[in-house]
């Protein structure tokens, strides 16, 4: 069934200043394969990809697509020669139709012919089963389908080459399932896919080979079916496999007479999340629960006022406490670790040091700025107890990679030293070491006493660290589980059968 | 260490080296360009007239700087602002039977409560109403010198006392020009704001990413509206002095067009118009720099009536030279004739840290 090799890379090597990104690899892709390229962040999957793409220059190495040499200097040369691209973030026009995102640049006669176009963009929708039409707004499409119109964009021209770079990181299940059937319909068509993804599952559902990097160096080829996941995610991280395995969950002491760290009372916000109650006991790990707009996000953005509150009481250790907004949590001791890393986390252009006292400095007050010594030491004594992969304190917090921001927050929020801190998807988007060492984190917070509340849309990350699951769906908590409750099923079965009463 | 203290200061690298430019071409017009002379007991000459010259931009590119970083926007009615203070300031000076030092400073207090309602006004419609920046400040824009013509009451009043002539040219045993000494005096109050607050991290924060700086305790509509207050304090600093200058209050002419100017020297200085980090360094060398171009042009004798045609050009070749494109280019270049010579040793380099991860 796999055809003949299409693409074949040996001994490339690639330089930034400072960093080897790729050190000699060798990479083959046949026609009609999906091959998975693995690796944590910083392996060089990115790198390598853009190499591919045109929009980096090898430093040395050999490429050769369909047997001929190749050395492109621009990403339109690569486009030109049938290597699509399509990156993680959607780089479309939402105020488009659909047919003329497909279509906008790519031809250079001044005049459109819009009826050609449409019937064009239709025919090429309905090669591709993608459900939508031509001259339907982008934005009026699911973010699936919208991934699945920037593939159709890629591959129209000719496509023997597909590259796929995180496409599912926003997607739910159904959508992952729809953009699958494209690729599998592409695969059959002869394209050559490279799939890059954090997430194993789907590497297991839809590849062929798969390809692992690590620190820049290739680790090896396989068999998707050879492969088992275990010995993936051991070649993923070289020899930390162990920690995965023994992280144990931290069990507190807590007998219900003890008062509750935070306590919320028919709590609602703006942001439409039913009033609802919540307790949490000091050194306790507990869990939202639910799918994706179940109301975890709002439960928790509810309960940091990050979104504006319309009613209910909280009380701190018993004591009914006034939060209006994010800075009187912060002086009540709650953190809270938002889901959207880049939109409310990070301030991209600042150091990694102003980034990491940022809270505590604002606790501290307008008029007590740290000395820069001060902030050096807090920064580099974080940045060392975390293990945050940076060149130096004073580095931009947006050139370092997406775990390394995250452990930046994190740093933050632990510099402030909460009581309870909410952590909303910490582990989004970031490699399979940094989610270990997190949940890690996490586990040995709870047994110095603090109170967390863990976010996840994986759900057996919440499973390994969590005592007790609050369950949500459709904006209500419909359930709670502690102890032995505590699995995949019961959580399915409790959203499953919640709700409708 | 020289590579890092280089990367400090790399921002200022532009408006330094438009400066060296401007003073080579200075020198190549006449070797006397630096002379300076004593006239009545004070300097005089090309550099310090830049001094003087560039004090009300100065001190409004300050502002500018602020108000750029945190709302993302700019305030194009400061030079209106420091028309309508300066007007509050000539009416309690002329209401003086006689004239001290406390009516001075009394006057000046006075336009200064007046420059921060400005900047309030301005900055409530950007903070609470969100209106954009340069649209809030079209209405004091627009409105602004017929409210100052209202308070003069007649056309141009004139400041003839002692001291106004004092503050607007030179204290008698003083070498230095008196607005000179007083932009010295405002840069170090805002050193000192610097110094003991967190301004600049806050201002940075909401100007880069107003959700995340809010979610940690930030609130950026506060910060906007205290930029805009200390834009209003610069408006009424800058008009004190260029009214003292003139020596009466001419609300037409006074400050006209400044923002133009205080816009250029925020860009000059290395500072995205798009809010963020920023530089009040920068931003000071950049206004020096506008005034050193505009003197230069003087000297170099073009038609008044061509002048700006000139500035024009400048400054365009100017932000051509300093857009990231051409930047981008010139450091490859710069990286292609160094890696020749050193290609070898760094090789080495990378071989012996073994990765060169860890490396800085």
């Amino acid at each position: 069934m796999l055809g003949n090799t299409i693409l074949e890379m040996r001994g490339i090597s690639k330089s930034f200043p400072g960093v080897k990104a790729l050190d000699s690899v060798d990479f083959t892709l046949r026609s009609g394969e999906i091959h998975a390229l693995m690796g944590e962040n910083g392996a060089g999957k990115s790198t390598l990809i853009k190499v591919i793409a045109g929009a980096y220059e090898k430093d040395s190495g050999s490429i050769t697509l369909e047997g001929a040499p190749i050395h492109f200097k621009a990403p339109q040369e690569a486009q030109n020669n049938g290597i699509g691209t399509v990156y993680q973030e959607i780089m479309l026009c939402p105020n488009l139709t659909v047919a003329e995102n497909m279509y906008i640049g790519r031809s250079h006669s001044p005049i459109v012919n819009w009826k050609q176009m449409n019937e064009q963009g239709q025919r090429l929708l309905a090669s591709l089963n993608i459900p939508a039409r031509a001259t339907q707004e982008l934005s009026s499409c699911s973010l699936a389908v919208q991934q699945m119109i920037a593939i159709a964009r890629a591959v129209d021209m000719d496509c023997k080459i597909l590259i796929l770079d995180e496409p599912t990181s926003s997607l739910d299940e159904d959508e992952v399932h729809t953009l699958f059937a494209l690729m599998r319909e592409l695969k059959g068509r002869g394209v050559g896919i490279i799939f890059i993804t954090h997430f194993l599952e789907q590497v297991y559902e839809i590849s062929d080979r798969i390809t692992v990097l690590r620190n820049g160096k290739l680790v090896g080829e396989y068999e998707t079916i050879a492969l088992p996941q275990i010995e993936l995610i051991s070649k993923m991280l070289g020899n930390e496999l162990d920690d995965i395995t023994g992280l144990k969950k931290y069990e507190p002491d807590v007998s219900d007479a003890s008062v509750p760290v935070f306590e919320a009372i028919g709590l609602s916000s703006v942001a439409g999340v039913r009033p609802f109650d919540f307790t949490i006991q000091k050194g306790e790990v507990n869990g939202f629960a639910g799918l994706l707009g179940s109301g975890r996000s709002e439960s928790a953005r509810a309960i940091f006022t990050a979104d504006r509150v319309t009613g209910g009481e909280v009380r701190m250790k018993g004591k009914r406490v006034k939060i209006k907004t994010p800075l009187n949590a912060i002086q009540h001791g709650i953190g809270y670790l938002p889901e959207d890393r880049k939109g409310d986390g990070i301030i991209e252009d600042l150091s990694v040091r102003d980034n990491i006292i940022l809270t505590l400095q604002v606790l501290n007050g307008f008029f007590k700025p740290f000395s820069l010594k001060q902030a050096q030491e807090f920064a580099e004594e974080y940045i060392e107890r975390l293990n945050i992969k940076t060149p130096t304190a004073d580095t931009p917090i947006k050139s370092l990679s997406g775990g390394n921001q995250q452990k930046v927050i994190l740093a933050r929020w632990l510099l402030t030293h909460p009581e309870y801190l909410i952590l909303d998807e910490p582990t989004r988007g970031i490699d399979v070491g940094t989610k270990v060492e997190i949940q890690k984190l996490v586990i040995a917070l709870a047994h110095e006493g603090m109170s967390v509340t863990f976010i996840s849309s994986e759900i057996d990350e919440m499973l390994r660290t969590c005592s007790r699951l609050i369950v949500m769906k459709d904006r209500e908590i419909v359930g709670e589980l502690r102890g032995s409750q505590l699995t995949e099923s019961a959580v399915m079965n409790v959203i499953a059968k919640g709700g409708k009463k | 260490m020289m590579r890092s203290l280089m990367k400090r200061f790399s921002h200022l690298f532009l408006p330094l080296s438009v400066m060296a430019l401007l003073i080579i071409i200075n020198l190549v017009k006449g070797a006397d360009y630096f002379r300076i002379t004593m006239v009545n007991g004070a300097f005089y000459g090309n550099i310090p007239n830049i001094f003087f010259g560039a004090s009300e931009l100065v001190i409004l590119s300050i502002g500018m700087t602020l108000v750029t970083a945190a709302s993302r926007g700019q305030d194009i009615s400061i030079g209106e602002s420091a028309t309508i203070t300066s007007a509050v300031f000539v009416q309690y000076v002329l209401q003086a039977n006689e004239v001290t030092l406390l009516t001075i400073l009394v006057a000046f207090l006075l336009s200064s409560v007046v420059g921060l309602a400005l900047g309030a006004f301005n900055g409530t419609l950007v903070s609470i109403f969100k209106v954009q920046p340069m649209v809030a400040s079209l209405i004091l824009f627009t409105g602004g010198r017929s409210i100052a013509f209202m308070i003069d009451g007649k056309l141009s009043p004139i400041l003839a006392n002692d001291l106004s002539n004092k503050i607007g040219t030179v204290i008698p045993g003083i070498p230095i020009q008196t607005p000179i000494i007083l932009t010295v005096i405002f840069i170090a109050l805002i050193a000192v704001l610097f110094k003991t607050t967190n301004l600049r991290l806050y201002v940075e924060a909401v100007g880069t990413n107003p959700n995340a700086a809010r979610l940690n305790g930030i609130n950026p509509k506060k910060v906007i509206f205290l930029t805009f207050l200390i834009m209003g304090f610069c408006s009424a600093f800058a008009g004190f002095i260029a009214v003292n200058k003139a020596g009466r209050h001419d609300s037409v002419n006074l400050l006209k067009l400044i923002m133009m100017d205080a816009i250029l020297a925020v860009a000059i200085g290395g500072n995205s118009l798009n809010g963020g980090k920023f530089s009040i360094t920068g931003s000071i060398i950049g206004a020096y720099t506008i005034e050193m171009l505009n003197r230069t042009l003087l000297r170099l004798e073009i038609e008044p009536a061509m002048i700006k045609v000139f500035k024009a050009v400048f400054i365009i070749i100017l932000m051509v030279v300093a857009s990231p494109v051409v930047r981008a280019s010139i450091t490859k270049v710069v990286d292609k004739v160094r890696g020749k010579g050193r290609g070898a040793s760094a090789a080495m380099t990378v071989k012996a840290t073994g990765d060169g991860e860890k490396e800085e």
